[in-house]
């Protein structure tokens, strides 16, 4: 039974949360892939790849479910048909950011739901959203490898 | 600093900090002691950053061999089986 989301902390080993969610993550990656390859033969190769990134996220998404801040608001954003953006520069000045405030900022643009989240909240969501996304890395480069060989 | 939540202890902090380290790949990680607050978020923010960018790649290569498949190529047929297993 899954625990509600994190105030008292997830006791649940992490690894063997990703793991059901890992098949789940390339369930539905594969899946898209081949939806995106039937019906995009005359589609522009830019078109595809926002497809692909699109689907990517929402195989995260979906195999994180609506226990997580960052998912639940990636799964809104994905369902409202907004643009799925990250920023890249965060600032346009070239004046390094010292204070932990600052940075805490900036992590707050980078994962979804950043905004909302105090601090300790932020810290947690991060590390879960990292291990996804590195699942999800994982798993397109591993569609990759075994496509082009 | 926001003022919303409850107040968490430093070894709680601790904590997560050490958590959010041992997530950072081995070549990000200069100090094999405690590092500050600061250095560790500004690393996180970075391997976030570099993430997101290889979904952008991934998917920009991906595009590129789709057109190389087709529904009776080899290719689809490993994916099939990927998703039969």
């Amino acid at each position: 039974m899954e625990s509600k989301s994190s105030t008292t902390g997830n006791r649940d080993n992490p690894n063997r949360n990703l793991h059901g969610s890992k098949t789940m993550m390339a369930s539905h990656f594969l899946r898209a892939l081949f939806r995106i390859q039937q019906t995009s033969t005359s589609s522009s190769s830019a078109g595809r790849s926002r497809r692909i990134r699109r689907a990517a996220y929402a195989s995260m998404a979906y195999s994180a479910g609506t226990r997580r801040a960052w998912s639940r608001a990636l799964l809104r954003k994905l369902r409202s048909r907004a643009r799925l953006r990250f920023p890249r520069r965060l600032s346009r000045a070239a004046t390094p950011q010292r204070r932990d405030m600052d940075q805490a900022q900036v992590l707050r643009k980078l994962v979804p739901g950043g905004p909302s989240m105090d601090d300790c909240k932020l810290l947690e969501e991060t590390a879960d959203y990292i291990r996804f996304l590195t699942t999800q890395v994982r798993l397109m480069q591993t569609v990759m490898d075994s496509v082009s060989s | 600093m926001s003022g919303r939540g409850s107040r968490i202890t430093d070894e709680e902090i601790n904590e997560l900090v050490s958590k959010l380290q041992s997530l950072l790949p081995e070549s990000r990680r200069r100090n094999t002691g405690r590092v500050s607050a600061s250095k560790l978020l500004k690393e996180t923010c970075s391997y976030i950053k570099s993430l997101h960018r290889e979904v952008d790649d991934l998917s920009d290569r991906l595009s590129g061999l789709m057109v190389t498949m087709d529904s009776n190529s080899p290719q689809a047929e490993i994916i099939r089986s990927l998703l039969r297993s």
